[in-house]
């Protein structure tokens, strides 16, 4: 009996990582960092565009608040078994677990490209409208290997 | 023999014999090319906007000149290999002809008058000008040579069979566009990046049951083929984008409220990104011509 008990008990456990967990504070918190991403680069992208003026402060500000982003530990919001065949919700493909070196080293890169915005955004739309094709390359190849489509 | 089965042996000799005509194979006409100079210089611009190197890039380093291929196409009937295409004259396509070349383009038969399967976008680069042809030619030849031996493809029974594919060119591989009526050089240029070059259709537009392209859902989304999700439609009415938008997305890889283009569509952007203004625009008008 004791050992029926056991086993049961035991293979409970062995079971639970496959059931999906909640992931949903996980799932907000990371959606809603790369939601204040897309709005910070818009201010940025606006101006080197030309759809909005110049604006030094607006343009330092935004680009802070992406050098502040980048600075989040990300393994934190990107728990394992949230990705897009464990739960629903999400885009986040299995390979950023396969491949955490990886994807470690895109969120650097995008840390840094970050820093160069920063700069830049103190000076002027000149200097922007590079730094702004830097962190669209960021953004893009890690959406390129770690990301589904919707 | 009875009579009603003589006539059933002939049906079938003839049925068989039909098939066997239709599917044969076809090539391009070398007097197409006869007199024509290639332009390497041009013909980076054609590789570019064709996206050749989005499939035949060095899997494993990436590199977009080093034409090794590698990366693997999933399909509902199985899954594709990339060839070696590089200057390599045993394991690429080192010494072929143009004809030979144009072969493969526009009618997907190989020097060996084998079917291509249409994973390689033949059917829209058999609208691809002669000129062009000629002029990616040019550039190719001065491109690397890999020694990489090619995998084979991991197709089941029936699809392993190409000559069987010649049947579904009957059906699929057309001379015709998609859209028909353009008014204006810059729709009718950007028709020509879209259907004959970009190959946008091979993604954006949904498969019927043969994996032809529906022609009556032209560019309006599709099951992604490589698992879940949608890849998403680019019609005008679905996408409602303004053409400053769409040019800006195929330049920086951002969408109207910033968010950043992902999967495969990154790097068709990393060719479109290298494309002349003109280029992006006229995409962007024949996107928005679309109803
Ligand atoms: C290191 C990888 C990485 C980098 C760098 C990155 N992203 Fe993402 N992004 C992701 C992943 C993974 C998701 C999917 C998250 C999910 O669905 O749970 C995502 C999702 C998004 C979303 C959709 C959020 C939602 O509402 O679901 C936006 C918008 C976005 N990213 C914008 C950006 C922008 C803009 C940049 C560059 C400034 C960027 N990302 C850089 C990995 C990255
Ligand atoms: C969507 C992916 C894709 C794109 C884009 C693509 N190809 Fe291919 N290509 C393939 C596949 C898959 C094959 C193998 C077809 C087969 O074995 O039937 C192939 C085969 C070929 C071959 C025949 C190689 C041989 O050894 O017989 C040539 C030549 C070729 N491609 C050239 C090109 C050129 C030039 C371009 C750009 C204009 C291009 N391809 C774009 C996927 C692609
Ligand atoms: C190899 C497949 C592939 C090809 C070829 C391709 N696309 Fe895409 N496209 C995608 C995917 C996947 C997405 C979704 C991107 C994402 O997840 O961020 C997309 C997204 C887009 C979007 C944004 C749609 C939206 O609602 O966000 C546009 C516009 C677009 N593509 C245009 C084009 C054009 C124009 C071409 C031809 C020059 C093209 N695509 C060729 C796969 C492709």
């Amino acid at each position: 009996m004791k050992t029926l008990l056991t086993t049961i008990a035991l293979s409970a456990t062995l079971a639970l990582p496959a059931a999906a967990q909640d992931m949903s504070a996980q799932l907000k918190a990371r959606q809603g960092q790369f939601r204040i991403m897309a709005l910070n680069l818009g201010v940025l992208g606006d101006m080197v565009k030309g759809a909005t003026e110049y604006d030094a402060t607006a343009a330092q500000a935004a680009a802070e608040s992406l050098v502040g982003i980048s600075m989040v530990h990300q393994p934190t919001l990107f728990a394992e078994g949230s990705d897009e065949m464990s739960v629903d919700g999400t885009r986040a493909l299995p390979a950023i677990w396969e491949n955490p070196d990886d994807f470690a080293a895109k969120w650097a890169a995008f840390g840094e490209v970050a820093a160069q915005m920063q700069t830049a955004a103190a000076t002027g739309t000149d200097a922007m409208g590079p730094a702004m094709g830097a962190l669209g390359g960021a953004c893009k190849s890690c959406h390129e290997t770690y990301r589904a489509p919707q | 023999m009875s009579k009603l089965l003589k006539t059933a042996a002939i049906l079938a000799i003839l049925g068989g014999g039909t098939a066997w005509w239709l599917s044969r194979p076809i090539h391009a006409d070398p007097s197409d090319f006869e007199g024509l100079t290639g332009d390497a210089t041009h013909g980076e611009q054609v590789f570019l906007a064709a996206g050749c190197a989005s499939c035949h890039m060095n899997e494993e380093t990436k590199e977009k000149t080093v034409l090794t291929g590698g990366m693997e196409l999933p399909s509902p009937f199985g899954s594709f290999v990339v060839p070696n295409i590089s200057t390599d004259p045993e394991h690429g396509i080192g010494g072929w002809t143009v004809t030979e070349f144009a072969t493969a383009l526009q009618k997907g038969v190989s020097p060996k008058g084998q079917h291509y399967y249409p994973a390689f976008p033949y059917t829209s680069y058999t609208h691809m000008a002669a000129q062009d042809i000629v002029d990616l030619k040019a550039y190719m030849d001065t491109l690397p040579a890999s020694s990489q031996e090619n995998a084979d493809h991991d197709m089941p029974f029936p699809f392993n069979i190409r000559r069987s594919l010649g049947l579904w060119k009957q059906l699929y591989l057309k001379d015709s566009y998609v859209v028909t009526n353009t008014p204006g050089s810059e729709i009718e240029r950007g028709r020509y990046l879209v259907e004959a070059m970009g190959h946008c259709g091979e993604c954006h537009t949904p498969r019927d049951q043969f994996g032809g392209l529906d022609r009556s859902a032209w560019l309006q989304g599709a099951p992604n083929p490589s698992g879940k999700g949608e890849i998403p439609g680019i019609t005008r009415g679905i996408l409602n984008w303004s053409k400053e938008d769409i040019a800006y997305y195929l330049s920086s890889g951002f969408t109207p409220d910033y968010d950043s283009a992902g999967g495969h569509m990154a790097l068709v952007i990393e060719n479109t990104s290298k494309l002349p203004d003109e280029d992006r625009d006229a995409i962007a008008a024949y996107l928005l011509a679309l109803p």
